[in-house]
């Protein structure tokens, strides 16, 4: 069958980029990850372990086989976060010798990676993170270099009970990767997005999709959105998240959290961070260490002389939300969460994004 | 003549070496022990201090000190003179590790009548062995090094700070911070109590990271909510006399225990 492939015209960034569908037989995957593995360091989802009622415990991490990958993974319990704004990171460090100091900065890049498997909310949250870490006025070289350095194979998936994905925006991935796979049963349905991939490509065995595939496809997709059972209304949430500022919702949720940043950590958009510095004992070198840290610790908004502005666990928990859910919905037009749901899984209180904003709206909980 | 507190110099500004004693009261000098780990960085770290008493480490000693290191905590006559002693000689007071800083594990005999728990360790013998107190309950204390035992790390960089005057700081939020920073599995996930998510941090996660739930050797942290998270751990299906085992076992969760008891007899009266 003589057919073209489709193409797709949309604006990316600055420039426009062309997409191209391929099919991609699952016996030649292994192959393309070989072929991947064998030119850069590969993030893959892995099962590492088992929790008490022996449910599979994902996690990203480096592996060079394809087997170790789970790509059928529900959602890893952190994000991929720690390879682009670790949970610590020295900025700078320095070499003291008598009188004389010596700065030396690195970005922490020692080659580019590849992330095989990244699920459309987490391909958005970098996405979102790129406004203001890349983006903004002032990009976050540490950042920046990381995210430069990433090749990235998304992977769609089935909505868990607790992804409010769509709710957000989120549930699919426009650019910020490379390639994209669709399971269509037997094959994969492939978005090409950049030129490395298609080289990739050219490595394995891929073939025109044909009207099959594209209805294939769409079932598929038909198929995922039948799943979401979370949602979260986002209409007008801005102007009522500012009405209801002083709901005593807050304070129920508040009374509940444990302040304990865990919702922070295991977001993939959280970037707020502290900084300190540190002298070796020997005196003969120091250290700037940036620490990802959470607006629900008590001493975030805590100011030079003790004055601390959010004392209150409710006023912190709340405004997580407004940074959230309105201040960056003004700023960049969409909220600064992804819907992944990690949060609300991750939270001992059970304090879910979606009962919060239910509850600041006047409905349930 | 030279200056007899004249130590090293940092980008050319002279340190002052303060003059520096360790002690012990009811204790297993673990945390003193620590002190005296790390040897990579041992001779540094002593080249900040001048050490003029520490009898696990040397012979002889004066009670010519500035800072005072106490480990232990108060359970006799002849240790509160000694703390009171110590308190009167020392311009700062530093309350070395758990026993120290809240009663510590020797607490636990608290839970037990005093006449059973002193027969049944020392029998008849005449020893005098009273409640476990913490420092602060007869001494004012200038600083607190928290832990079971304390981490050599943080030791190192309290007495770095201090040689460089700048400001000591522990952590006022939870483990958990430092537990998700390691990537562990939480370990609610695979069904073990921890005290993690209302414990001080500043051990880097020590327990977790080899997968035991934390038992709050560090005290709570600052707004920790813990009536929530015993309610939690009754919802994980934690015995309530498990909750207590570990709100107990280091003093720092006193009042939180007394407070859980306190709502368990009203609840079945």
């Amino acid at each position: 069958m003589k057919k073209r492939a489709r193409r797709h015209r949309r604006e990316e960034g600055h420039g426009r980029t062309d997409m191209i569908f391929r099919t991609l037989g699952k016996a030649e995957l292994p192959k393309l990850f070989g072929v991947m593995a064998a030119g850069g360091k590969i993030v893959a989802p892995v099962e590492a372990g088992r929790d008490r009622e022996n449910r599979p415990v994902y996690v990203f991490r480096e592996t060079a086989r394809f087997e170790e990958a789970a790509l059928s993974y529900t959602t890893t319990k952190l994000p991929a976060k720690r390879y682009f704004l670790p949970y610590r990171e020295d900025l700078a460090t320095f070499r003291i010798e008598g009188d004389d100091w010596q700065k030396l900065v690195d970005y922490n890049v020692d080659r580019p990676r590849i992330f095989f498997g990244l699920h459309p909310c987490d391909i958005n949250a970098l996405n979102r993170l790129d406004k203001v870490l890349l983006n903004g006025v002032y990009p976050m070289p540490y950042y920046v270099a990381k995210r430069k350095n990433m090749f990235i194979v998304g992977i769609d998936c089935l909505p868990q009970p607790y992804c409010f994905c769509r709710s957000m925006g989120a549930d699919t991935a426009l650019h910020g990767f490379d390639m994209f796979l669709t399971d269509l049963g037997d094959d994969y349905f492939v978005e090409i997005l950049s030129d490395t991939a298609y080289n990739f490509l050219r490595c394995v065995r891929t073939s025109e999709p044909g009207e099959d595939d594209h209805a294939r496809y769409m079932k598929a997709v038909s198929r995922k959105n039948d799943k979401f059972i979370a949602h979260v209304d986002t209409t007008d949430l801005t102007k009522i998240l500012d009405m209801e500022f002083q709901s005593e919702v807050w304070k129920q949720w508040g009374d509940r959290c444990l302040a304990c940043g865990t919702c922070a950590n295991v977001c993939p958009t959280c970037y707020c961070y502290g900084v300190e510095e540190t002298v070796s004992v020997d005196l003969g070198s120091a250290r700037k260490t940036k620490t990802l840290y959470s607006c629900n610790l008590l001493d975030f908004a805590e100011v030079a002389g003790g004055h601390n502005f959010r004392p209150e666990r409710h006023v912190r928990l709340k405004y997580r939300y407004y940074h959230k859910h309105r201040g960056f919905v003004e700023a960049y037009e969409e909220p600064l969460c992804v819907g992944c749901g990690r949060c609300g899984e991750s939270c001992l209180a059970g304090i879910t994004v979606p009962e919060v904003i239910a509850s600041v709206r006047g409905e349930g909980a | 003549m030279t200056d007899r507190n004249a130590g090293g110099t940092f980008l050319g500004v002279p340190l002052y070496r303060p003059r520096t004693a360790f002690f012990e009261l009811a204790s297993c000098e673990g945390c003193q022990l620590q002190v005296l780990n790390n040897e990579a960085t041992l001779a540094p770290f002593l080249g900040l201090l001048e050490i003029v008493n520490f009898r696990e480490a040397m012979t002889g000693g004066t009670d010519d000190y500035e800072i005072a290191f106490v480990e232990g905590s108060v359970s006799r006559k002849d240790e509160e003179d000694l703390l009171k002693e110590i308190r009167g000689n020392a311009r700062v007071l530093v309350a070395l590790g758990s026993c120290a800083c809240f009663g510590g594990v020797n607490r636990l005999k608290d839970r037990f009548d005093p006449d059973w728990t002193r027969k049944t360790v020392y029998g008849e013998a005449p020893v005098e062995s009273g409640r476990a107190r913490p420092l602060e309950d007869l001494v004012a204390v200038d600083l607190k090094i928290y832990g079971c035992p304390v981490k050599k790390e943080e030791v190192e960089k309290v007495v770095t700070n201090i040689a460089l005057g700048k400001a000591v700081v522990s952590p006022k939020y939870p483990v958990c911070m430092e537990c998700k920073a390691n990537e562990n599995i939480c370990l609610f996930d695979l069904g073990e109590p921890c005290l993690g998510p209302v414990t001080r941090a500043g051990c880097d996660s020590w327990c977790p990271n080899s997968r035991a739930g934390c038992w709050g050797c560090r005290g709570p942290a600052e707004d920790a909510n813990v009536e929530q998270l015993e309610k939690i751990m009754q919802e994980h299906g934690f015995a309530q006399e498990t909750i207590l085992d570990r709100l107990e076992c280091f003093g720092g969760f006193a009042r939180f225990a007394e407070a859980f008891r306190r709502r368990r007899r009203e609840g079945a009266e």
